[in-house]
């Protein structure tokens, strides 16, 4: 992890009529880093993402990428330049088998320039690098997973596809919003090692996560949100300790 | 108790034959490409049969055009998702552009046409343009709007000939060229989409349908996909246009008319939604129809509305995939 | 003056024909291609009720403002009703039953000049400069009370808080109990009245033409693209807009342009403010 910042963002504000669910957050994010964002339910992460994103227009603040403002760019832009994210609501094309989920990624500039492969719209191409890519993340290359309408899979299937879809772009950085929710035990146990993997690769993760335990394992750093403010910021030890935190998740009672 | 239901198997014959691509008899081989064969080959076969009966040729052009019309719905309403409610803004502008550059410019045929039809294509493009960026109701808000606006224009103006129209136009050099032209081109038109919509950019016309956030997500501008389609169907429907300039010699304010914009609409329902190959076999009962319905008038397009209607209601699939059902699965009824 | 005077009264003019669509549309989504063709029907049957049966101006007016709320609520029960949600589907259907009902009667009936309805009062005033005749102050005299009511209704009557419930959160109405189904028919309902008595008002100011059922949807639509898909107090504002714009462009340039201010209207709209006026539909961003 070095100590390059690759991400900035200052005060970003947002409310949806009168409700502020955003509050002057700026945080920084490292190259390479896995930087996890926790808070209660409604404290306005998703809404962070979306933000970044520009999947909705903040009121206010700015979002530096590599010393680049990208505050007003449009959400394929944001893509094209190396910034992508999962959906916590999935959405997987419905009428395309899995691997054909991936076309669409891989048909657009980004995965042309970064690809790696001829390209060229030649059919052949782009379904073998999707055959890879999926079985990158896991999915059994000879049997018929991959091939399953993307809308018949499992969850934690779907969670993975989610990710393939930003790992075809090649990013530099992916927003996790909640991938590890809806999980089974034994499904986790399998997304762990690709996390890793992908810092191994040198992408840089922001995750949003509410399972705290599995986020332990994998985060470098945390901030912690609270009615769209940002309440901590360090190491997860620490802020897993810091009172207004705990106040956030168990009330003032519980702590 | 007994009770039973009713069970679909896809017949032994498509289990065989599917994704794979060693056929290994002569029987399967038909299977897959009879009726593909038997298509084509009608076609190209009619204008021959029909030599006996000069009035239907006229009819199995304009079914032709038709047809490419509703491809061109069928393409955007149920792969992209765009309703385009005004068809017929695609069959005026291709019309009165291969009336201008034939009979102003004096460009042949084969000159007008072509260019109708991408001149055509990239003038309409640029005029739906902004309401591509919106949500869909916007799209069938201004494709409806768009036809009416021109033909009060050119009514109100007196331009280009007014609610007289431009004649003048030249016609084909001969019976076959007229027939063929047209046949060939709805044939090109019905494979090529259906080669267009399982190829990769294909795929991604059809994620805007499903899901335009993921694209976007993926680095994709949808405002220009949603353009490209718009593109695509327009050819589409200017080419249309101009053929049927240079086959009534004549280009008027009825290329506006509601006709073009309804029966692709009718068609489509009636022949299958997101078949690609209902769109033709709906025009082809259709078009016919609409001879017989002459008759009546403008009661004919209340017959069009109530069909259209009667099909969405019931929740028909529509006649393709009932044959298509048909054709590759069996029914029996099981014992629970 | 002359044009102040004449575009308040375009403007009360388009407002009245715009609500009945704006209401359909901000309460149940439904995007009612067949507003224009109502109108016309209300007219046509106001018509029949009033030479045909022989009954009293005042009774045809009013069985005729109720016989086209019972169409709308009919065609919503038996067809649009089994194809909510699918939007493709709603948009070509309630196209199909204007156009329908637009083609119908005018094979079947509306055709030639020989439609009109009586004006109420006959007779013209002078005011401030301008000659103005007494049915187009009817109009605006009725336009604005019933702007009122409807306020009014809106805020203070059960239903129709439930109907602005529903408009601006149809799950959480529906969890406090609110039937989507009944609220859409009755706002279906609403609104083709609402398109019926447009008609009573405006039909007698020239004849029963079934054109007008186009021209009609398209004023309608128009003005509540600009003023904003879901907002009834845009739509009141946009009507005002286009309608000096057009009384201005029939003054300075031709009659006949009428038609196409208001289609370019809609563009320009499209191109600069996508959401109308007072558009609360974000149309872009949508929650993921």
């Amino acid at each position: 992890m070095s100590e390059t910042i690759i991400l900035s963002i200052r005060g970003l504000s947002k409310s949806f009529g009168g409700l502020k669910a955003l509050v002057d957050v700026g945080f920084d994010v490292r190259q390479g880093e896995i930087y996890g964002i926790i808070g209660p339910n409604g404290s306005g992460k998703t809404t962070l993402i979306n933000c970044i994103t520009a999947f909705v227009k903040p009121d206010g603040g700015r979002v530096f990428f590599r010393d680049r403002e990208i505050t007003r760019w449009p959400a394929h832009r944001i893509a094209q330049a190396g910034i992508t994210r999962t959906f916590q609501i999935m959405r997987p094309y419905h009428t395309l088998p899995a691997y054909k989920n991936l076309i669409i990624p891989l048909w657009s500039p980004r995965a042309k320039q970064h690809g790696g492969w001829r390209g060229g719209g030649k059919h052949g191409d782009r379904d073998t690098v999707a055959i890879d890519i999926l079985e990158e993340i896991g999915f059994e290359r000879d049997s018929r997973v991959p091939y399953k309408l993307a809308a018949t899979l499992p969850t934690g299937y779907q969670k993975r596809l989610e990710l393939a879809r930003c790992m075809a772009l090649r990013p530099e950085m992916i927003f996790c919003d909640e991938v590890f929710s809806g999980l089974s035990m034994s499904e986790i146990a399998g997304m762990v090692p690709l996390i890793e993997k992908l810092k191994m690769d040198g992408v840089t993760l922001v995750m949003v996560e509410h399972r705290l335990r599995e986020l332990f394992r994998v985060a470098d750093r945390v901030m912690a949100l609270n009615f769209g403010e940002k309440i901590a910021e360090g190491a997860y030890t620490e802020v897993i300790e810091d009172k207004q935190v705990k106040e956030a998740y168990l009330g003032k009672e519980g702590v | 108790m007994e009770t039973t239901r009713r069970e679909r198997i896809d017949r032994g014959l498509k289990v065989r034959t599917e994704g794979i691509y060693a056929l290994s008899s002569f029987e399967e081989i038909i299977y897959l490409v009879g009726p593909r064969l038997v298509l084509i080959a009608g076609f190209l076969l009619l204008p021959l049969i029909l030599g006996l009966a000069p009035y239907w040729k006229r009819v199995v052009n304009i079914m032709c055009v038709y047809a490419i019309l509703a491809l061109a719905f069928d393409f955007l309403a149920n792969y992209v998702g765009l309703v385009c409610l005004g068809g017929a803004l695609f069959v005026g502008v291709g019309g009165y552009l291969a009336a201008i550059f034939n009979v102003y410019l004096t460009l042949p045929f084969y000159l007008s046409i072509p260019l109708a039809t991408v001149c055509g294509a990239a003038l309409c493009t640029a005029i739906i343009l902004p309401c591509l960026p919106l949500r869909g109701v916007y799209f069938a808000i201004v494709t409806l709007m768009y036809p009416i606006l021109f033909s009060r224009i050119i009514e109100a103006l007196n331009i280009l000939g007014g609610t007289n129209g431009i004649s003048g136009i030249d016609s084909f050099p001969g019976e076959y060229i007229e027939q063929y032209m047209i046949i060939v081109a709805m044939l090109a038109a019905l494979f090529g989409m259906r080669r267009l919509v399982s190829q990769d950019v294909g795929l991604v016309l059809r994620g805007v349908k499903d899901n335009d956030q993921s694209i976007r997500a993926s680095g994709i501008n949808v405002t220009s996909i949603k353009s490209l389609a718009v593109f695509i169907a327009a050819l589409m429907g200017c080419f249309g246009g101009a053929y049927i300039a240079h086959l009534y010699m004549w280009a008027g304010l009825s290329l506006f008319a509601l006709d073009f914009s309804i029966i692709p609409i009718a068609a489509v329902v009636m022949g299958g939604g997101g078949t690609l190959i209902g769109a033709v076999i709906g025009s082809l009962i259709l078009v016919p129809l609409s001879e017989f319905l002459r008759f009546f008038g403008t009661f004919r397009i209340v017959i069009y509305c109530i069909i259209l209607v009667a099909f969405i209601v019931l929740k028909s699939e529509g006649l393709m995939v009932y044959l298509q059902r048909k054709y590759h699965q069996f029914e029996r009824v099981v014992k629970v | 003056m002359e044009i102040v005077v004449y575009g308040v009264i375009n403007s009360v003019v388009l407002a009245l024909l715009s609500l009945g669509f704006a209401l359909v549309y901000s309460i149940s989504r439904l995007p009612n291609f067949a507003h224009g063709a109502l109108y016309i029907t209300a007219g046509y049957i106001v018509w029949l009720l009033l030479h045909a049966a022989g009954l009293p101006y005042g009774v045809s007016i009013g069985c005729g403002i109720l016989a086209t709320s019972l169409v709308g609520a009919l065609i919503y029960r038996f067809i649009i009703m089994r194809i909510r949600g699918m939007e493709i589907s709603e948009i070509i259907g309630t196209y199909a039953i204007g156009l329908a009902i637009i083609e119908g009667l005018r094979w079947g009936g509306l055709r030639g000049m020989t439609y009109t309805l009586p004006v109420f009062i006959s007779g013209s005033i002078e005011m401030l400069g301008v000659t103005v005749d007494y049915q187009r102050l009817v109009i605006v005299g009725a336009g604005i009370l019933f702007f009122v009511a409807l306020f009014l209704f809106t805020r203070l009557s059960k239903i129709g808080l439930a109907l602005r419930g529903i408009a601006q959160d149809e799950r959480a109405a529906m969890m406090l109990g609110i039937d989507s189904d009944m609220t859409a028919l009755i706002s279906l309902a609403i609104g083709s009245g609402l398109a019926g008595f447009a008609a009573v008002l405006l039909l007698p100011l020239g004849n029963i033409v079934v054109e007008q059922g186009y021209n009609v949807l398209i004023f309608a639509v128009a003005v509540c693209v600009i003023g904003g898909l879901g907002s009834w107090g845009g739509t009141i504002i946009a009507s005002f807009i286009i309608g000096f714009a057009q009384i201005l462009t029939e003054t300075f340039v031709s009659s006949h342009f009428v038609m196409v201010v208001a289609l370019l209207a809609i563009i320009v709209t499209l191109l600069i403010r996508p959401s109308g006026i007072f558009g609360k539909q974000k149309q872009l961003e949508e929650r993921v």
